[in-house]
């Protein structure tokens, strides 16, 4: 079949390195450079290696870390800028698709999702999932489009 | 009745890159290590606790090519069921870690907010591995 395990690892990396760095204004080029590869292919290959694109993944981290951000009060500018995002647009936008809510509506309501909930539950249900319709049973919009 | 973890396989692609993490960072004694038909098997055990084995193993022995490959490819992927291990000192555990060439340190010793500290890391076989602080 000749499964190319050596690229699968340089994916590896650069999938870590976005876990590592999400907090900083890291970008899919600078992401892809860790892979050695350009970004159209480091996109390609990771998508089919992980079931989603580099961009979705680096931005699921980012806004599982600016929900938590949102519930502990902080403005959506502080989450938007402590998650390494350098639009506030783009990343309103990018949250909305993936929450189901605007953050300032989030930051308003957000703490009813984990009222109750023991801490690592919380976890588990605060983290954003990507088109998985229905899943959640707290009231959350579906995550809809890629993006 | 009581039943307890006897032995648990980690899958490694070089045992030769994956025993100075395993035994010179995370500080476990080689129990055995035998070669069979150009794979290896190097059982590790924690100070104190013979009773449990830790068996390194690499992904295509004792299967067929194609599940071989398979498993490979999620290894090399980082996709494959994290392992948990304890320490009295997370802190001197993780600058163990970062000496050993192709281990990375993905997360930095934290607190969690469900109240435990740990830190998460990949041994050189792309494993990842959750290191707890003992209480």
């Amino acid at each position: 079949m000749g499964v190319d395990l050596e690229e699968l690892r340089r994916l590896r990396r650069a999938r870590d390195r976005m876990d590592r760095e999400f907090a900083t204004p890291l970008d899919v080029t600078a992401v892809a450079r860790e892979a050695f590869m350009s970004p159209a292919h480091f996109s390609r290959r990771f998508r089919a290696a992980y079931a989603e694109t580099p961009y979705a993944y680096l931005m699921t981290r980012r806004i599982e870390r600016a929900k938590a951000l949102l519930r502990e009060g902080a403005t959506v500018t502080e989450a938007c800028h402590a998650v390494g995002c350098t639009s506030l647009g783009s990343f309103s936008a990018s949250f909305t698709v993936l929450v189901g809510q605007s953050p300032s509506e989030y930051r308003r309501i957000g703490q009813a999702e984990v009222g109750g909930l023991s801490d690592c539950q919380a976890m588990r249900v605060t983290r954003p999932r990507r088109g998985r319709r229905g899943s959640s049973s707290f009231g959350e919009a579906p995550a809809t489009a890629a993006v | 009745m009581t039943v307890s973890l006897s032995q648990t396989h980690i899958l490694v692609d070089d045992p030769d890159a994956a025993i100075p993490f395993y035994r010179d960072a995370l500080g476990l004694e080689v129990a055995a290590d035998v070669a069979n038909a150009g794979y290896r098997w190097i059982s590790l055990v924690a100070p104190g606790h013979p009773e449990v084995l830790v068996v390194l193993e690499q992904p295509e022995a004792g299967r067929s090519p194609e599940n071989g490959e398979a498993l490979a490819a999620l290894l090399a992927k980082g996709e494959l069921a994290p392992a948990h291990f304890r320490t009295d000192d997370l802190d001197a555990t993780i600058e163990a870690i970062r000496a050993i060439p192709g281990a990375v340190v993905l997360q930095e010793p934290a607190d969690q907010f469900w109240g435990v500290r740990d830190a998460g890391v990949r041994d050189p076989a792309g494993n990842l591995l959750r290191i707890e602080q003992a209480k």
